[in-house]
């Protein structure tokens, strides 16, 4: 029987400083616009939604700029998720009164778990993103069952936290969380395609929808993503910002594979 | 003047936004008396059904029946639309307003849960003719996000198929309610808000 869903294409803006940047594996950051408005061109290219991170809130200790996120939320129909930087009730409250539709959390809800739960019976699971930054650990390549070791990360890849990536998306369902946002830091920024592997650990264990980031270079690499990597949607921010790649020729590409996307759009 | 009724469950700045988009003056409330008074009516919806609990306890159900039987538009979205079902397997004790036979409950299906994306809809026979949906063509995208759905019942306008069929429009005189967002679903979304609206402005006259 036929799913009827579509597989989703989402543009990401890396933001700091109220611009919009982009980094390969995390650092040399480049200015790359205006976020209301890579948005609004994002939102009306067939992008299925939009994120916006505040890449270097938590490193910074600061709150996430509610202009930003006002000004981007307002001419924007098509989901619209904020991260970075949200570490309580009262954060993700503002976020949602700026018109987020969800918020992302990271750092905050390894620390205290129990925040997910909190936003959520406020908000909806639907509203409550879990963003899982994780790098493979050395030695701990694919096993022959399909078993991938990699480590979750804190503060935009800054720190290690000993804790497995696949075992934290499981908590982070039990908790509430609506959806697992996953970044590979080992594939972010090369443009030499996603995780596929540890994205399918993930999209596996859990029954949440599971975003794969990190990597994306090429219209294959969705592809791959989407079937070897069994996301549910995948998310990029460096190939549309610089109209690398269309996300209609993308979509097209990706019906031709037999993936069902939101065409036309 | 839209009325968006606040029962402190999930956000409306989002609803709120798109109204003004579209030039259309929308006003929050959670007071009965205001409600009661409206000239058309939405209630939007995020988040778990016994949310709506406290629409009773408020006295804002009583009140949006009688905005209803006195023919006001309403526009129920998401849980909103659930809401306008008798009930919900997610909160049993919690009564829906039973505008529409059946009860709502979790999907029966392998897939994931909760749907969540892109998805189209098709308007049933007895949608053919639907306000809410007009100019929208068969087979349009819109954007769901629940675990719950509500059943195919009389009333149905539009369907959606995730792992199963459910309930993705109803529309019975000037009681409306969506499954979707509209709110999020781009110019489609956009384009039903307005027809929304529309009958809004001829209910005013």
């Amino acid at each position: 029987m036929s799913t009827g869903i579509t597989k989703r294409i989402i543009a990401c803006l890396d933001v700091t400083k109220g611009r919009v940047v982009k980094g390969v594996q995390f650092v040399d950051l480049i200015d790359a616009g205006d976020p209301a408005e890579l948005a609004h061109l994002h939102a009306t290219s067939g992008a299925d939604e939009i994120v916006l991170l505040d890449i270097t809130a938590t490193s910074d200790a600061r709150p996430i700029l509610i202009d930003v996120v006002r000004r981007t939320a307002r001419q924007l129909f098509v989901p619209f998720t904020v991260g970075g930087g949200v570490r309580s009730l009262d954060d993700a409250s503002a976020l949602f009164d700026a018109g987020a539709d969800k918020i992302s959390i990271n750092s905050a809800a390894i620390k205290t778990p129990e925040i997910i739960t909190e936003i959520a019976e406020r908000f909806g699971s639907q509203a409550v993103i879990i963003a899982i930054d994780a790098k493979r650990k050395v030695g701990g390549a694919t096993s022959g069952e399909g078993t991938v070791a990699a480590e979750v990360y804190l503060a935009g890849g800054r720190i290690a936290t000993g804790r497995d990536a696949v075992e934290w998306a499981r908590e982070a369902e039990s908790r509430g969380g609506g959806e697992i946002l996953l970044t590979s830091m080992d594939c972010d920024g090369t443009r030499n395609g996603f995780d596929c592997p540890l994205t399918a650990a993930v999209a596996t264990a859990v029954n949440i929808p599971v975003i794969a980031s990190g990597g994306a270079g090429s219209g294959d690499h969705f592809v791959d993503v989407f079937k070897a990597g069994c996301a549910d949607a995948a998310l990029a921010a460096s190939i549309f910002h610089f109209g690398i790649h269309d996300v209609r020729q993308l979509k097209a590409q990706l019906q031709n594979a037999g993936i069902p996307v939101r065409l036309p759009c | 003047m839209i009325t968006l009724i606040d029962y402190k469950a999930g956000n409306l700045t989002s609803v709120r936004k798109a109204f003004s988009y579209l030039g259309q003056d929308s006003v929050v409330t959670d007071d009965p008396k205001q409600v009661r008074e409206a000239q058309a009516l939405v209630l939007p919806g995020v988040g778990h059904f016994c949310t709506t609990e406290r629409l009773a306890s408020s006295g804002v159900r009583d009140a949006v029946s009688e905005a209803i039987g006195r023919g006001i538009p309403f526009l129920g979205i998401c849980v909103g639309m659930q809401w306008q079902f008798a009930g919900s397997t997610e909160a049993p004790g919690t009564e829906g307003l039973a505008l529409f036979e059946g009860t709502c409950e979790r999907f029966q299906t392998t897939l994931k849960v909760p749907h969540v994306g892109w998805n189209r809809f098709r308007r049933t026979r007895q949608g053919a003719q639907s306000r809410l949906l007009d100019g929208v063509p068969d087979d349009s995208f819109v954007y769901f996000t629940h675990s719950y759905r509500a059943p195919v019942v009389d009333g149905v306008s539009a369907v959606t198929t995730y792992g199963e069929t459910f309930a993705s429009a109803v529309e019975r005189d000037n009681v409306f309610g969506v499954q979707f967002h509209p709110e999020k679903s781009g110019d489609t979304g956009l384009r039903i808000l307005k027809n929304f609206c529309s009958a809004a402005e001829r209910s005013a006259r």
